[in-house]
């Protein structure tokens, strides 16, 4: 990226030479590069939220302890989901590079799928919770739980939209460099998402109900 | 390997990689197999009577962060290769965060609840 000392053997070594003088990096490199920092940065907020739960994850208030509420069933569907949705995006980013629509659409279907069938097992967690009494206002360890749990649910939610817009702008603009770039940014946050969720299952569900 | 296609590869940007069709899909089914392997493992010992009851709690964790790692290489293409030291270097101070804001949480509250009073007392002495 930036001049360093050129030696005294210059002429020796014209490869190394030549690289110092590249330029600026591609748009499509400084574009990840950009959006891997806010994709960083929202895991730091995210361990704050970690952080938060992981205090007051005994702080039930008489209520009742995770052992008591969390389905690992539900939770093992959920991974799941979320796990082959990571594949096919991976799919769908391929498609993508090679510039073939069909696979690229039918591989975000398919994401779009398992992100939705994640977010209504999600959902119905959540309603079954509060209808049990054990909703976010019940315990210090519940409101940790809702807003740890839901954060991420929201995140998918965002991400499913964005994954219908690059359906869309595919379909009516092609793949063009700036949508390649937009596809990039999203392939790193979806999978970023579940990077995120193997934490939440590992922390929240499997230590919740051993402990 | 060309001048241009040197020129090509000096960085590469998260999530990208130069291979062909062939070989990335099989390193999508690796990261897959071994994404499954480690997350049965995890829901297969939180659940177990077969191993010491104290290490589960270690287990689980180690499988995570194990599993965070093949997310990482194998989804996201964080490599250690020279074309992706921006990436990584990112990633470390972004760890270094996380772990000082997790760690020093559980540290300090965990401090305090040890030379805190119990509630029940405090709540007496209210009265």
């Amino acid at each position: 990226m930036s001049a360093v000392t050129l030696g005294h053997d210059e002429a020796a070594t014209p490869h190394a030479l030549e690289k110092e003088h590249l330029g600026p990096a591609p748009k499509r490199i400084v574009t990840g590069y950009g959006f891997w920092i806010f994709i960083l940065s929202d895991m730091v907020m995210f361990s704050c939220f970690f952080a938060a739960f992981a205090v007051l994850s005994g702080q039930t208030a008489g209520g009742p302890h995770g052992a008591e509420l969390f389905n690992l069933k539900n939770v093992a569907i959920e991974t799941g989901c979320l796990l082959l949705s990571s594949f096919v995006c991976g799919m769908a980013s391929i498609a993508a590079e090679e510039r073939n629509a069909f696979w690229f659409q039918i591989s975000m279907a398919v994401t779009c799928a398992l992100g939705l069938a994640f977010l209504f097992i999600e959902f119905r967690e959540f309603a079954d919770l509060v209808a049990r009494g054990a909703g976010p206002s019940r315990s210090a360890f519940l409101s940790a739980f809702f807003t740890l749990v839901g954060c991420h649910g929201l995140h998918v939610s965002a991400g499913i939209l964005w994954l219908l817009t690059m359906m869309a702008q595919v379909f009516a603009k092609g793949f063009r460099a700036d949508i390649q770039r937009r596809f990039l940014c999203f392939a790193l946050f979806w999978h970023a998402l579940d990077i995120i969720w193997v934490a939440v299952f590992s922390v929240v569900y499997l230590l919740g109900s051993a402990a | 390997m060309s001048d241009a296609h040197l020129h090509d590869q000096t960085e590469v940007a998260p999530g990208d990689e130069n291979t062909s069709i062939r070989l990335r899909v099989i390193g999508y089914l690796v990261g897959l197999g071994l994404a499954i392997l480690l997350t049965a493992v995890s829901f297969f010992v939180a659940g177990t009577d077969l191993v010491w009851q104290p290490s589960i709690p270690v287990a689980i964790i180690v499988l995570a962060i194990a599993q965070m790692g093949v997310h990482l290489v194998f989804f996201l293409h964080i490599t250690t290769g020279a074309d992706n030291t921006n990436n990584v270097l990112a990633l470390a101070f972004g760890l270094l965060i996380v772990i000082l804001v997790i760690g020093g949480s559980l540290w300090i509250m965990a401090n305090l609840n040890h030379n805190m009073m119990p509630m029940d007392q405090i709540m007496q002495m209210q009265r």
